[in-house]
C-alpha cells in the first residue's frame, strides 16, 4: 500500500466515524426537537439528553480531524476545495456554532427551553446537507478555472437534480442511523415508550432511504458517466449493503436483537460508503485534482503517519473508557447515580 | 466598500474570528489548570470549600469551552476557505502540529465529557483529580502545538525553496524554529495569568457586593497568588521575546518600538502620539534601555526601521499595542505582589474596597493584554502571512463573498458573546455559594 492510499484511507475512515457518529447527534437534536413540539419530550427527551452530553464534544472533533488530516495529506485540496467552498463552508460553519453553543447553553443552564431545542434541531438537520455540498461539488461539472483560479458555478449547482438528491440522502441517513441507534439505546435504558416511539421512526425512514440512494446512482450515470460505471465494477459491495439495510428492517419489525440491528446498520453503511470512495478513486477534484497529484511530500507523510499511529493509542483506551462509562455503564443507562 | 476587497475582507474575517476565540481559548487553557490546583489543594487540606470551587468553576467552564469549540472549528476551517494558497504552502511543512493540535483537542474533549458527567460517581476525590489531569494537559498541549504553527508563520523553517518549488521539507526542524520557544511559554503564562485573574476579580467582586463568605476569600487568595507567579514569568518570558525578536524579526521590534535609525545605545519609548513624517510627540523616553530589551547590554546596536523596503515594514501602530500589553502586565505584577505582601503582614487596605475594585478591574485588563499582545504579534509582521515568502494578498482567496460572509460572521459573535454573559450570569446568581454549601451539609451533594 502506498503512503497516498494509506492516507485517503484513514480520512475516509475518519469521515465515516464521523458520518455515523454525527448523523446519531444530529438526527437526535431533531428527534428531540420533534418530541417537544408534538408534545412527547416525557417519552424521549430523557434518553437523548442522557446519550448526547457526555459526546457533543466528542463528535465535534471527529469533524476537525477530518478537515485538518486533509490539509495535511493533500495540502492541495486546501487550495481548490478553500477556494470554492467558502459560502457552504461557512454556512456549515455558522450552523455548527449555533448548534454547539445552544446545545450547552440549554444543558447547563435553561434545560427545556423551546426556542434553544427548536434552534439545535433544525440547525442539526442543515449542517449535513451544507457539508454533503462538496460530495456534490467533487464529482465535477461545476467548477471551472478562471485566470488560473478554481470557480464555482453556483448555479449549476443548485439547478442539478444531483445535488439535491445528496442533500435529500444526507438528510435522510442522518433520521435514520439516529433512529436505529435511539431504538437500541432506548431499548437499553428499559424504557419501553421511548424505544417503541424511535422504532416507528426508524421504519419510517428505512424506505426513503434506499430510494434516495438508488435515486443517485441512477443520476450519476448522465453526470459522471465514468465514476458511475466504476460504481458498476463494485456492484457486490452495494448489493451487500442493502442485504444489510433488508436484515436491519427485519429486526427492527421483529423487535428482536436491536443491538444486531445497529451493527448491520454500520455495515450497511460501511460499505456503502467505502463502495462510493473506491469508485471515486483516484479523483479528489474530478477531472483537476487527483490523489497522487496532491499528495504531501514524503517527509511530512510519514511524520503524519507515525503521529496518526500514537494518536490513536492515546485516542482508543480513552474512547473506550468513554464508552464504558456511559455507553455500556448500566447505572448511568438507568438513570441513576452512583457512587463508588 | 472595503470588504468588497477579498483581501481585506478577509484579513477583517481572521482577525475578528480570532479576537473573539482567543478569549475563549484563553480560558480553556487556563481554568482546567486551576480546577486541577483546587481540587488538588482541597484533597490535601481536606477542605470541601476547594472542592465546590473546582465544580463551580468547572460549571461556566463547560459554557465557555462550548464557545471555544465552536469558534475554534470556526478559525480551523477558515484558514483554508479564506488563506487557500497559504495552507496549501504550509499544509506541506506545518501539517504535523496542526494534526498534533487536533489529537490534543480529542484527548482533552474526551476526559473533559468523563470529568463533568462522573460529578457523583465516585467518592474518592483522588479519582476526580486524575480525570482533571488529561483535560490540564490536553488544553496545555493544543496550546503549544497551535503556537508552534503560529511561531513557524514568524520565522518559517525546515524547508528549502528552489525555483519556486518546496523541497527538503523537515516537520520536525520546522515545528522547532527559533519563534517556538518565546512564543509558546509566553502564551501559556499568559493564559494562566490571566485566567487566575480573572477568577481572583470574580471573587473580589463577590466580596464586594457583599457576601462575606471565607470561600471567596480562599478563592481571592489562591488565585492572586498563581497570578503573581505567571505573571512574573510573563514579564521574563517577555524579556526574551524581545531580544528574539531583535535578532530574528527586528522589523517587527522596530516598528512596535518607533525606532527609526539603526543605533547604539537606543533608548526605549513609552507611550507618546505619532505626527507627521514620523515625529514622536510626547513620548517617555528611557535612554539604553531599547539596547537592553534587544540585547542585554545598554550600548549595543539596535536595527532601526530605515534598513528595511518600505513595502515590507509592519503598520506603526502596533507601538500603542506594545505600550498597552506591557502596561498592564507592570500592573497586574505590582497589584497581585502588593495583595500578597499585604495579607502576609496584615495591611488594612488590601482588604479596603478600592483596592477590591483595583482587582475587579484586573480581570478585564488581563484579557485586554492578551487582545493588544496578539494584535501586535500579528499586525507586527504585515504584509507576511510567511515572513520573507507568502505576502498576505498573494495568500488571500479569490473567491467573492468574503465580505458577506464577515458580516454574518459579526452577527454571529455579537449572539455568541451576549449569549455567554447570559447564560453564566444565570448560571450563578440563582445558586450562590452559600445554598450550594448548605446543600452539601444537608447530607444529599447536589
Amino acid at each position: 500500500m502506498t503512503l497516498e492510499i494509506l492516507g485517503i484511507t484513514v480520512l475516509w475512515t475518519f469521515l465515516f466515524g464521523y458520518v455515523i457518529v454525527g448523523s446519531i447527534d444530529y438526527g437526535a437534536g431533531f428527534f428531540n426537537a420533534y418530541s417537544i413540539m408534538t408534545k412527547k419530550e416525557h417519552v424521549l427527551s430523557n434518553i437523548i439528553q442522557r446519550y448526547l452530553s457526555p459526546v457533543w464534544e466528542v463528535t465535534n472533533v471527529f469533524f476537525v480531524f477530518f478537515f485538518v488530516g486533509v490539509v495535511g495529506f493533500f495540502p492541495q485540496t486546501a487550495y481548490y476545495f478553500g477556494t470554492i467552498f467558502l459560502i457552504p463552508g461557512s454556512i456549515a460553519l455558522l450552523l455548527l456554532a449555533v448548534r454547539g453553543s445552544y446545545y450547552a447553553f440549554e444543558t447547563y443552564v435553561s434545560r427545556g427551553h423551546k426556542g434553544y431545542a427548536f434552534m439545535y434541531g433544525l440547525s442539526g438537520l442543515l449542517i449535513p446537507a451544507s457539508l454533503s455540498i462538496v460530495l456534490t461539488i467533487s464529482e465535477g461539472g461545476f467548477v471551472h478555472i478562471e485566470d488560473g483560479n478554481p470557480v464555482l458555478d453556483y448555479w449549476a449547482l443548485f439547478t442539478s437534480p444531483l445535488s439535491w438528491s445528496i442533500v435529500v440522502l444526507s438528510i435522510v441517513a442522518v433520521l435514520y442511523i439516529s433512529a436505529v441507534f435511539l431504538t437500541w439505546y432506548a431499548n437499553k435504558t428499559g424504557d419501553r415508550d421511548a424505544t417503541e416511539l424511535m422504532r416507528k421512526y426508524a421504519l419510517f425512514w428505512a424506505g426513503p432511504l434506499i430510494i434516495t440512494a438508488g435515486g443517485i446512482i441512477y443520476e450519476l450515470r448522465f453526470h459522471n458517466p465514468a465514476h458511475y460505471e466504476q460504481l458498476l465494477g463494485l456492484w457486490w459491495m452495494f448489493a451487500l449493503s442493502f442485504i444489510l439495510w433488508l436484515a436491519t428492517v427485519w429486526f427492527l419489525w421483529k423487535r428482536t436483537n436491536y443491538a444486531a440491528a445497529v451493527w448491520l446498520l454500520v455495515g450497511q453503511f460501511a460499505f456503502a460508503f467505502y463502495g462510493y470512495g473506491i469508485s471515486h478513486f483516484p479523483y479528489l477534484l474530478y477531472p483537476v485534482l487527483t490523489v497522487h497529484e496532491g499528495f504531501t511530500n514524503k517527509a511530512m507523510a510519514i511524520s503524519l503517519v507515525i503521529v496518526f499511529i500514537l494518536g490513536l493509542a492515546l485516542l482508543i483506551p480513552s474512547l473506550y473508557l468513554l464508552l464504558k462509562l456511559f455507553l455500556f455503564d448500566k447505572t448511568y443507562l438507568k438513570g441513576k447515580n452512583k457512587k463508588e | 466598500m472595503l470588504l468588497e476587497d477579498p483581501v481585506f475582507a478577509s484579513r477583517f474575517l481572521t482577525l475578528l474570528t480570532l479576537s473573539f476565540h482567543i478569549i475563549y481559548a484563553t480560558i480553556g487553557v487556563g481554568v482546567p489548570l486551576m480546577i486541577m490546583i483546587a481540587q488538588w489543594i482541597g484533597i490535601r487540606k481536606n477542605d470541601e470549600h476547594y472542592i465546590l470551587m473546582a465544580r463551580r468553576w468547572a460549571r461556566g467552564f463547560v459554557v465557555t469551552v462550548a464557545v471555544g469549540v465552536v469558534t475554534g472549528t470556526a478559525i480551523g476551517l477558515q484558514l483554508s476557505l479564506l488563506w487557500p494558497r497559504f495552507m496549501e504552502l504550509a499544509g506541506q511543512i506545518i501539517a504535523l502540529p496542526l494534526f498534533m493540535e487536533v489529537f490534543a483537542f480529542f484527548f482533552e474533549a474526551i476526559f473533559l465529557g468523563i470529568y463533568l458527567y462522573t460529578w457523583d460517581r465516585f467518592e474518592d476525590q483522588r479519582k476526580h483529580l486524575l480525570l482533571l489531569i488529561p483535560v490540564a494537559l490536553g488544553a496545555g498541549m493544543s496550546a503549544f502545538f497551535i503556537t508552534v504553527v503560529n511561531s513557524f508563520m514568524n520565522t518559517p523553517h525546515g524547508f528549502d525553496i528552489v525555483d519556486g518549488q518546496l523541497t527538503n521539507a523537515n516537520p520536525i526542524l520546522a515545528m522547532f524554529n527559533p519563534a517556538m520557544p518565546t512564543k509558546v511559554a509566553h502564551v501559556l503564562a499568559t493564559a494562566y495569568m490571566t485566567v487566575a485573574f480573572m477568577l481572583a476579580a470574580i471573587a473580589a467582586f463577590k466580596l464586594l457586593k457583599g457576601s462575606g463568605h471565607v470561600y471567596h476569600k480562599k478563592a481571592l487568595n489562591m488565585t492572586m497568588k498563581i497570578g503573581l507567579i505567571f505573571a512574573i514569568a510573563a514579564a521574563i518570558i517577555g524579556d526574551f521575546s524581545g531580544k528574539f525578536l531583535a535578532v530574528y524579526q527586528p522589523e517587527k521590534l522596530a516598528a512596535a518600538e518607533w525606532h527609526f535609525e539603526t543605533e547604539e545605545g537606543a533608548p526605549l519609548l513609552l507611550y507618546g502620539l505619532l505626527g507627521d513624517d514620523n515625529e514622536v510627540k510626547g513620548a517617555l523616553k528611557i535612554p539604553y534601555a531599547l539596547s537592553i530589551l534587544a540585547f542585554g547590554h545598554p550600548m549595543s546596536e539596535v536595527i532601526g526601521l530605515e534598513e528595511f523596503p518600505e513595502e515590507e515594514t509592519p503598520p506603526l501602530a502596533v507601538h500603542y499595542f506594545f505600550d498597552l500589553m506591557v502596561t498592564i502586565g507592570v500592573f497586574m505584577i505590582f497589584l497581585a505582589l502588593v495583595y500578597w505582601i499585604g495579607t502576609r503582614w496584615n495591611w488594612e487596605f488590601v482588604k479596603a474596597k478600592w483596592y477590591r475594585w483595583l482587582i475587579v478591574l484586573g480581570g478585564p485588563l488581563s484579557f485586554l493584554a492578551i487582545e493588544a499582545g496578539w494584535w501586535m504579534a500579528e499586525v507586527g509582521r504585515q504584509p507576511w502571512i510567511l515572513r520573507g515568502i507568502m505576502t498576505v494578498e498573494e495568500a488571500a482567496t479569490t473567491s467573492d463573498y468574503v465580505g458577506l460572509m464577515s458580516i454574518l460572521f459579526v452577527v454571529l459573535y455579537i449572539v455568541l458573546g451576549i449569549g455567554t454573559i447570559v447564560v453564566l450570569r444565570r448560571l450563578f446568581k440563582n445558586n450562590p455559594v452559600e445554598k450550594e454549601l448548605a446543600n452539601a451539609k444537608g447530607g444529599d451533594k447536589a
